[in-house]
């Protein structure tokens, strides 16, 4: 693999000369690293909304989608021709600048966080040292298409979806970056790659954030819920109050963008549990006694697909709150988030600190997540 | 020219033309999603001096959460544009001569002295674990007292706004979570109209 990468970069200095030659494999190896995520990414979106319909179908005791091809696998792509061929509509009193622009706002930071979501070892696309820093502020941005396309449509449905959205995300997100500085703590990096690798020793599952932070893990994965607008959070969306909220006024692929946008980011938030409390790519069994044995060191041993099975509960666990939940209160929402994570998330990060401290850390069962 | 110096220029360029259309784009609104854009180039070129950590936290902070709220409260406000243009070259003396001291005081302090471009930091170095360790070891005092003079203001907003009025009915949370079939259901035995306890 090393050899490869070196052989092509000397093939990039010879062709553009030394000093552009560099830099044209730095941008090569970029694009390769975008195209090896997104395009994975992007499939999983289109399969992880038919496979929501299935799911939500079973749980409410039905069939849901199976007319377009086998088990209805086709249906996404029926769906997305649909989508492509519909008429793009303008509300003719809209702000048609803002309007055309903010699906594009929406979109392009639940896309460019993937740029230091680690995979393994190495398998990132930029390693930055902030990494889980560049998390936080992706994730605020995405607020942004939101108020935008409510502000644009000119329409008092996409308006008050837009502010709902926009006093719901503000809230949400200091329970959500408490909960992520207490990962940050117990990780003692703001580089994803070494939080993970920090959650590794001779005790498996034990080993990982879950069970000492588990008060983040709560907060985390419900204000992610709410930073997604997703079910029982959605009242951005609230279709029996707001029609469709602040994509009322919506069509065709612009919508589509939306859908896009929200279904990515209920992937990071399930990718981002399973790396800073579940151990990312480190495997459940990773246990000392397991690893000598001849068949079981297999299943010890790290790799992409234990994080790939990891994210794939998380999005199960999306869909089966969305079909087990009622919709919020909006004044319940709100007394959530401020009344009772960011009180939790305080005292945590305190009992946090003091589990770190010199006499418990290195005592067990503190030990075994801090006495490394 | 190297690749990083037209990354500069691109982000400067940018930079200039956005800060000048905060000033002159007509509606507020464009005006707040402009200088989101000032901001973000301003994270460029820090990026470009080696300073992640205060790109990304200049991002966390003012994109997105500041202007989100200003963005908000912009969004909400009934804006007549002919009465905020009215007067304009009444203020014009004023402004302008405020603009010329601040831009003779800046160019005063830059001119002062040559500020050397920090050169590619040594592999291994972190700009956020250095900015850390400096903030709580050598200025671990001003540092906690710039959090607490923010909580004050935090409080001190609050409690500027915050009125409860008399109509407004609030739930209280606990009383609703402590409600129980026992103290809200009763089952009534249905006597029928005459009394009889028997059907029609």
């Amino acid at each position: 693999m090393m050899e490869f990468a070196g052989t092509v970069q000397d093939a990039f200095r010879g062709w553009f000369g030394p000093v552009w030659g560099s830099h044209a494999w730095i941008f090569a190896k970029s694009l390769a690293g975008i195209v090896a995520v997104l395009v994975p990414l992007l499939l999983t979106v289109l399969y992880y909304q038919l496979v929501e319909r299935w799911v939500i179908g079973w749980i409410q005791v039905r069939r849901g989608p199976n007319r377009v091809g086998w088990m209805g696998v086709l249906q996404p792509i029926a769906d997305a021709i649909k989508l492509l061929l519909k008429e793009r509509i303008v509300p003719s009193s809209a702000s048609k600048g803002l309007f055309f622009l903010a699906p594009i706002v929406a979109v392009a930071p639940a896309l460019a966080v993937w740029a230091v979501v680690p995979f393994s070892p190495g398998w990132v696309i930029a390693n930055v040292d902030a990494g889980l820093l560049v998390v936080l502020a992706m994730a605020s941005m995405g607020v942004y298409g939101i108020i935008i396309a409510g502000w644009a449509s000119n329409s008092k449905y996409a308006f008050l979806g837009a502010m709902r959205s926009a006093a719901q995300v503000v809230a949400y997100e200091i329970a959500m970056g408490f909960a992520l500085v207490g990962a940050l703590m117990a990780g003692q990096s703001l580089n994803l790659t070494e939080i993970v690798m920090r959650q590794g020793g001779d005790w498996g599952f034990l080993e990982w954030f879950w069970l000492p932070l588990a008060p983040f893990l709560v907060v985390y994965f419900i204000a992610g819920l709410a930073e997604t607008n997703r079910a029982p959070f959605d009242m951005a969306e609230g279709e029996s109050e707001l029609v469709a909220g602040f994509h009322v006024e919506y069509s065709g692929m612009s919508f589509a963008v939306f859908f896009l946008a929200e279904y990515a980011n209920m992937i990071l938030v399930s990718t981002l549990t399973s790396l800073l409390f579940f151990g990312g790519w480190l495997s459940p069994l990773d246990f000392a006694f397991l690893r000598e044995v001849p068949l079981a060191g297999l299943l010890a041993a790290p790799g992409i697909h234990w994080l790939l099975v990891k994210i794939a509960f998380f999005m199960f666990l999306f869909l089966w709150v969305r079909a087990s939940f009622p919709r919020y209160r909006y004044d319940q929402v709100m007394r959530l988030g401020w009344k009772v994570f960011i009180p939790v998330t305080l005292v945590w990060i305190a009992v946090t600190g003091v589990m770190m401290l010199e006499p418990l850390a290195s005592t067990p069962p503190f030990s075994l997540w801090f006495g490394k | 020219m190297s690749l990083a110096l037209v990354a500069f220029y691109v982000s400067a360029a940018i930079l200039l033309l956005a800060a000048l259309r905060v000033i002159t784009a007509r509606n507020p609104v464009h005006a707040v999603l402009w200088l989101v854009l000032a901001f973000f180039s301003a994270a460029a070129l820090w990026l470009l001096l080696y300073a992640e950590f205060l790109a990304v936290v200049l991002v966390l902070v003012y994109v997105g959460a500041v202007m989100v709220l200003f963005l908000f409260v912009v969004m909400m406000l009934d804006i007549n544009f002919d009465k905020l243009r009215e007067g304009f070259w009444r203020h014009v003396p004023l402004a302008g001569g405020v603009g010329l001291l601040m831009a003779i005081e800046m160019t005063l302090v830059l001119a002062s002295r040559e500020a050397p471009s920090p050169g590619a930091p040594p592999a291994g170095y972190s700009n956020t674990k250095e900015l850390g360790r400096i903030l709580y070891t050598d200025y671990v005092f001003p540092f906690e007292l710039a959090a607490v003079v923010l909580l004050v203001a935090i409080v001190a907003a609050i409690a500027l706004t915050l009125r409860r009025r008399k109509e407004t009915r609030y739930q209280d949370a606990a009383t609703q979570l402590s409600a129980t079939k026992a103290g809200r259901l009763k089952i009534v035995k249905d006597q029928g109209a005459d009394g009889t306890g028997g059907g029609p």
